[in-house]
């Protein structure tokens, strides 16, 4: 560009005549403003109530998902936060709660029913029916090996001490009712759950 | 539309225009950070990243519960621990949640250059808006507690927003809602200061005598305020400011030196304007030719052609 000094001194003044009009307040600051604040990302998710997965205070959830569930739509989710109408949290969560997120979509994250065989060094990936069809055949099987009908003194017990159950923690009352039921109705005095932690 | 609805501006950085606005004044927000109440677990440090999408690298420990040890552009608030013993000999841990305070008068909005980068809303809420920020870094020089940070990814500044879109959708931040001790609060900023007073009230009963409220009036009052037991001296917890006030360098800078100099270029404009109609612009008069001529026929140099005008000798 062919530029004389005059031509120079020109240009530099009128930028400057122009930069100092915009910083007196000539000038407003751009259509960028209409877009403040971030959209808010949960309008249209789908909103599922849940029990966090973790501890035994068993803290209520809301699973927020992508999609609203159409038939086309696959689900994913992409928030979590508390219930506020649980009477255990009523919407608060712990550090571990306030992450959930991230151990539903952690690579390492338990998916499928594993078994590692006596002896064997590691897990394979088994079928759910091939895992319960093996719980319930090892159970039946010592139940029917050490069931104590009666004591010493001919009393009736029907107990079944060779075999225990570690039920869930993040269940509702009814789950709970339910698991003590079957367990009591095995016989089964090994009871325990994690809500003693 | 809610009242708590954010749209309004009151201030916007590096402008003088502020747009309008036709509705009414909203109400204030504010959160009070029950610094007396907090067991220090996080919960609202975990909520913070899970909502606005932030995760850093996995750090080391430094042998200190501060974890990561500073605020960084994916770490927006952070717990900071402090153990602090009393004048009894009584070992006290201090646990102060760390962030943005939206002051009223924000120091780093008065402190940026670029406009509409940091917009203050009409409840209350100081928020950065990313595609106007040019990365410089006068809010973290504005900033008289030490809060924004620029990310080395892009180039931006980045701080705590309070959660403005959801409380632009009438939610609580998402620190507050998953508190579990009900040590983070959100609501007016007359009920949380409301909230406060009674909570000070129980504190002295329990035997705080200097428990109060950390509402500092250097920077006209905060949005984000704490129940200290000793408010006395805010600066056991973690060095917050016992008087925080934004610096005299942006104050003079913006204060004092912007308008002043920004009053004399329009000054400048308005008198050379006045002198081009007034006194025209300054020609070679005849005079003046053929004093310069003089001047060089004295020095034995050869003498300009008269004929030949002075813009034709200007390269």
């Amino acid at each position: 560009m062919d530029l004389t000094r005059r031509g120079f001194i020109k240009l530099t003044g009128a930028s400057l005549a122009t930069s100092s009009l915009s910083a007196l307040g000539f000038g407003g600051s751009g259509a960028a403003l209409a877009e403040a604040v971030r959209p808010f990302k949960l309008t249209h998710a789908k909103e599922t109530r849940n029990t966090c997965t973790y501890c035994s205070v068993a803290c209520g959830i809301l699973i927020y998902t992508l999609g609203d569930g159409a038939k086309n739509a696959r689900s994913d989710i992409i928030h979590i936060e508390g219930d506020p109408d649980h009477p255990v949290n009523r919407g608060t969560l712990c550090p571990k709660g306030s992450a959930l997120l991230d151990i539903v979509h952690a690579p390492t994250r338990l998916q499928v029913p594993k078994y590692r065989a006596p002896g064997s060094s590691e897990f394979k990936e088994v079928s759910w029916d091939w895992a319960l069809n093996r719980i319930a055949r090892l159970m039946k099987d010592d139940r029917d090996k050490n069931f104590i009908a009666k004591n010493a003194q001919g009393t009736t017990v029907n107990r079944w001490l060779t075999t225990g159950m570690l039920a869930a923690s993040a269940s509702s009352s009814e789950t709970s009712y339910l698991t003590w039921k079957v367990a009591r109705s095995f016989g089964m005095l090994v009871f325990d759950n994690q809500a003693r932690v | 539309m809610s009242n708590l609805q954010s749209q309004d501006y009151i201030r916007i950085s590096a402008t003088t225009v502020t747009p309008p606005a036709a509705r009414s004044w909203e109400d204030q927000v504010a959160k009070l950070i029950d610094v007396t109440r907090c067991i220090g677990c996080k919960a609202c440090q975990a909520a913070c990243m899970e909502w606005n999408n932030l995760r850093d690298e996995v750090g080391f420990f430094e042998g200190t519960y501060d974890n990561p040890l500073d605020l960084d552009p994916h770490t927006w608030t952070l717990m900071r621990f402090t153990e602090y013993e009393n004048p009894k000999g009584d070992l006290e841990w201090l646990i102060r949640k760390d962030g943005c305070m939206h002051c009223e008068d924000p120091g780093c909005l008065n402190a940026c250059p670029a406009p509409g980068a940091i917009v203050q809303y009409a409840n209350g809420i100081v928020d950065f808006i990313s595609e106007n920020c040019i990365g410089c870094g006068y809010c973290v020089k504005g900033c008289p507690f030490n809060i924004p940070r620029i990310s080395q990814a892009d180039h931006k500044s980045y701080k705590c927003t309070l959660c403005s879109d959801r409380v632009a959708a009438s939610l609580e931040p998402a620190c507050v809602k998953a508190c579990p001790t009900g040590a983070i609060m959100f609501g007016s900023k007359k009920d949380m200061t409301d909230w406060a007073g009674e909570r000070v009230i129980d504190l002295k009963s329990r035997g705080f005598e200097n428990a109060g409220l950390y509402d500092p009036p250097g920077v006209d009052g905060t949005h984000v305020m704490y129940v200290l037991h000793h408010a006395d001296k805010p600066s056991i917890y973690a060095g917050l400011p016992d008087q925080p006030k934004i610096s005299s360098t942006v104050e003079f800078w913006k204060g004092l030196l912007k308008p002043l100099a920004l009053g004399s270029i329009a000054f400048g404009v308005v008198a050379g304007f006045v002198h081009w109609i007034t006194a025209g612009p300054n020609e070679v008069q005849p005079e003046d030719e053929a004093e310069a001529n003089h001047l060089l026929a004295s020095k034995g140099r050869p003498t300009a052609d008269p004929s030949r005008s002075i813009a034709e000798e200007t390269p």
